[in-house]
């Protein structure tokens, strides 16, 4: 299942319809700059009937009948070719209602066949066209028990369009986002403590009501990843005395083209509803942001050595508080020598509804590399062995040069990750300077 | 004679708003503990430096208010006007929406060029507001995209277009522990640069004001706020109005009059001993000290600490290098209030500091395809070095 989202800087609506119902308040009549996309129609069904069914234009819709049948092949080439015209209509219209359009938001899945081969065929089309617009892809990656067989092949075979069409990517894995509605359902089931815990506070929420065991867990999963995007956006929309564009994420974040995938925390997952919030619990914060249980996928970046840390924090939290963490957690974490103090921040006045403040981090850390890994040995098990291979290479387009250039775009980038981390028990020492006459 | 004030970027607009405040606040201070006549002398000149008078009474800040996205410029517009004292100009501001990203080339070559001829245009019409223009304030950051890239190239501008006025820079030095990754090529790149075009550098780095806030003031959770507001006041101590000399009667007219311009000996310098930064730097050697009294015995203040030769460097009296200005007025129910503006070596460490880490980034060259995709190369970063590591020598020289 695929989504394309085009996010403008100031509004992330535009309206549709007289001015009469601006100033009645009507949400409906704001429209959601989206493109939603999918090669089968259930998904989108659901959405159009579901409660958000005004929130989306429905001429902003490309959808077919059968699906992609978890290939990539299919997805790309295939639904690519068939479905290009479309979609850079879409988008142009889309782009048309922007004042300044100023990046785009791909969120897809890996593993299947539409989010990926379709999605990242996008990122091309998106290059081509809209050259100076930012690319940040959301992308879900197969955890261990996946239950797609083909899923490694389509997630190298997408990892080598991210690799070269993408700004920056966010990797995420089910397992993960599963893991941390796990440690909130322990919270909240827990008595006492769990009482205490506001409702509409939880990382997982989204209307504001807490449905016991009724939710499906993608969707508590999935509201992760949207306040993940909330928050990546809130300095962009609301005030706040030190603000964080997105265009400044690339800029601090990337500090060389190949190396663009940011593992991002979220902390708290929830707030008592303690007014009287102690520095010290601030502090927690912080520190949670650091731990390996909050990583959106399985990573240890405190163990890893980061090329660059990015905190964006909402509410109440001054630039002493920020200095303060920073200070107290910098000797435990390990900086690249060129960028020692490689720290980005941004303070953001208005927080997350239900909680007091907020924490999102995104790290440029080579933890990033065992998810890689462990995706290159599952897709060597299968591709030994040729299987399912068929499926693919039947597509006009598709060859097994497909397949090595994919592992080896792969590979190429897992040995840069090695590279940065021989380094790591270095001694840093400053270079030679220049000498001059005066 | 009057200051225009160019307001850049977030920390340009922030501390603008908080220095335009403290200046309004300290002229309508009632206890200025002088005569009423003083008094109004005092802010009658303040008024003619900062600021101009609309119809209805309420007086418009000198300034012009540019940033590339409008958020902060909407916040401060509503701030100054939400006091009901003074206000901006309506339409004194230049905005865009898309910000700068922190990136230094996207402002000086993109931003720059593109909207030269708004941005100069009002700041023309500011200045023919003026009957006679002193020169210019430019409050800018060095860390971010808008105040370092767009501010350097407006400084450019101004002394192209405005090459007789003074041009006075007020930079933001960032937090050593990163408040932008890319800060020290940001600042690289706008000292060099404005190191050819501007004639003043007043510097305030972040950290230096956030331990003022926190030993000095004891405030317990430090905010942007809290910092802004003690660099107005520093600034506002600065800039307020004073008597040009011994028993003069009027304030003085210009208010930059400071003589940036230090020129060394006509024999030339003295021959240079090999010098290193690592050198243990035992005492400020300074160029040029300049006090300013203000408030009771202000006038009977001794300063003659200030004039001993070992403050400065050999080829320097201390008549040359050292000036007093002052006036009985408090400045914002202060008693008695003294500002120094030095011009000496205690600058050289940090600007050491940030010339070195940029150098060892620059090394691994890491992120500079973000500055070369917009036309700023390896050459002008190199050119950037030298020049710094010119002035740091130079000061280390004194």
């Amino acid at each position: 299942m695929g989504y394309l989202m085009t996010f403008s800087h100031v509004l992330s609506f535009r309206v549709v319809g007289d001015g009469g119902s601006i100033s009645k308040g009507k949400i409906c009549s704001l429209k959601a700059r989206a493109v939603l996309i999918d090669m089968e129609e259930g998904v989108v069904n659901e959405i159009l009937q579901g409660p958000l069914r005004d929130v989306f234009d429905s001429k902003q819709l490309i959808t077919d009948i059968s699906g992609s049948g978890n290939n990539w092949a299919v997805g790309h080439k295939v639904f690519g070719s068939l479905y290009q015209e479309k979609i850079l209509e879409k988008l142009r219209k889309s782009a048309e209602h922007c004042d300044c359009l100023q990046c785009f938001f791909i969120i897809h899945s890996m593993g299947g066949g539409t989010g990926s081969g379709l999605g990242t065929f996008l990122l091309k089309v998106l290059e081509d066209e809209f050259p100076e617009v930012y690319r940040f892809v959301t992308s879900i990656y197969p955890s261990g028990e996946d239950d797609v067989i083909t899923s490694p092949y389509n997630s190298i075979l997408a990892m080598k369009e991210l690799n070269e069409h993408a700004d920056c990517v966010l990797p995420i894995d089910n397992q993960s986002l599963f893991d941390i509605i796990s440690k909130i359902d322990v919270m909240v089931n827990s008595g006492k403590l769990g009482a205490a815990i506001k409702p509409k506070s939880l990382v997982t929420s989204s209307t504001g009501v807490f449905k016991k065991r009724q939710e499906k867990p993608f969707d508590a999963m999935n509201n992760i990843v949207a306040n993940l995007l909330l928050n990546l956006t809130s300095s962009a929309r609301f005030e706040g005395s030190l603000n964080m564009d997105l265009n400044e994420i690339s800029m601090n974040l990337v500090p060389f083209p190949q190396l663009h995938y940011l593992v991002s925390s979220l902390t708290p997952l929830y707030t008592l509803a303690d007014v009287n919030i102690p520095p010290r619990r601030l502090d927690q914060m912080f520190s949670d942001a650091f731990s390996k249980d909050h990583q959106l996928i399985r990573a240890d970046p405190r163990h890893s050595l980061y090329l660059a840390c990015a905190l964006m924090v909402r509410g109440n939290v001054q630039i002493s508080d920020l200095r303060r963490n920073i200070e107290r957690l910098k000797p435990s974490l390990q900086f690249v020598s060129w960028n020692q103090e490689g720290w980005k921040t941004s303070l953001c006045s208005v927080p997350p509804v239900g909680h007091s403040h907020s924490l999102l981090a995104l790290a440029n850390n080579t933890c990033v590399k065992p998810t890689f890994v462990e995706l290159k040995e599952r897709f060597i098990r299968l591709y030994k062995k040729k299987a399912h291979l068929h499926h693919y290479l039947q597509i006009e387009g598709m060859e097994e040069s497909c397949f090595s250039e994919a592992v080896s775009s792969l590979s190429a980038l897992i040995q840069e990750y090695n590279q940065l981390d021989a380094t790591k028990s270095m001694p840093v020492e400053d270079l030679p300077r220049l000498n001059v006459a005066v | 004679m009057s200051i225009v004030t160019v307001q850049l970027g977030q920390c340009g607009n922030q501390i603008g708003f908080e220095v335009f405040d403290a200046l309004f606040n300290d002229s309508h201070c009632p206890r200025g503990l002088c005569s009423k006549k003083e008094n109004e002398a005092y802010q009658a000149s303040c008024k003619e430096r900062f600021f101009s008078e609309e119809e209805n009474g309420v007086p418009l800040a000198r300034a012009v208010l540019v940033d590339m996205e409008p958020k902060v410029i909407n916040q401060t517009l509503s701030k100054a006007a939400r006091s009901g004292r003074w206000k901006y100009g309506q339409h004194s501001c230049f905005c865009q929406k898309q910000g700068s990203g922190n990136n230094w080339a996207y402002g000086y070559s993109v931003h720059g060029p593109r909207h030269e001829e708004s941005i100069m245009n009002l700041i023309r019409k500011e200045v023919e507001k003026c009957d006679s223009l002193s020169g210019f304030f430019i409050i800018m950051s060095m860390a971010g995209g808008t105040g370092s890239g767009l501010g350097a190239f407006v400084t450019q501008n101004l002394q192209d277009q405005y090459s007789s006025a003074l041009k006075m820079n007020q930079i933001i030095w960032p937090y050593g522990t990163g408040e932008v990754i890319v800060q020290n090529y940001n600042s690289i790149l706008t000292l060099s640069h404005l190191y050819r075009s501007s004639d003043a550098l007043l510097v305030h780095e972040n950290d230096a004001v956030h331990k003022i806030c926190a030993k000095l003031m004891n405030i317990k959770q430090i905010s942007f706020c809290d910092i802004n507001q003690v660099l107005a006041h520093q600034l506002g101590s600065v800039f307020q109005p004073t008597y040009s000399g011994e028993g003069s009667f009027h304030y003085r007219r210009n208010p930059l009059g400071i003589d940036w311009q230090v020129r060394p000996p006509l024999s030339g310098l003295p021959p240079l001993g090999k010098m290193s930064v690592n050198r243990e730097i035992h005492f400020n050697t300074s160029i040029a000290n300049l006090v300013i009294l203000r408030g009771k015995d202000a006038h009977s203040a001794d300063v003659g600490a200030f004039k001993d030769p070992a403050l400065y460097t050999s080829w320097l009296e201390p008549v040359h290098a050292f000036n007093v200005w002052k006036t009985q007025r408090a400045f914002r129910k202060y008693e008695r209030s003294a500002a120094l503006v030095s011009n000496s070596q205690s600058l050289v460490k940090p600007l050491d500091r940030i010339v070195g880490k940029a150098w060892n980034m620059f090394a691994s060259r890491a992120y500079l395809h973000q500055y070369t995709k917009f036309g700023i190369e390896e050459e002008d970063f190199l050119d950037s070095f030298t020049l710094l590591e010119q002035v740091i020598a130079s000061y280390c020289n004194l």
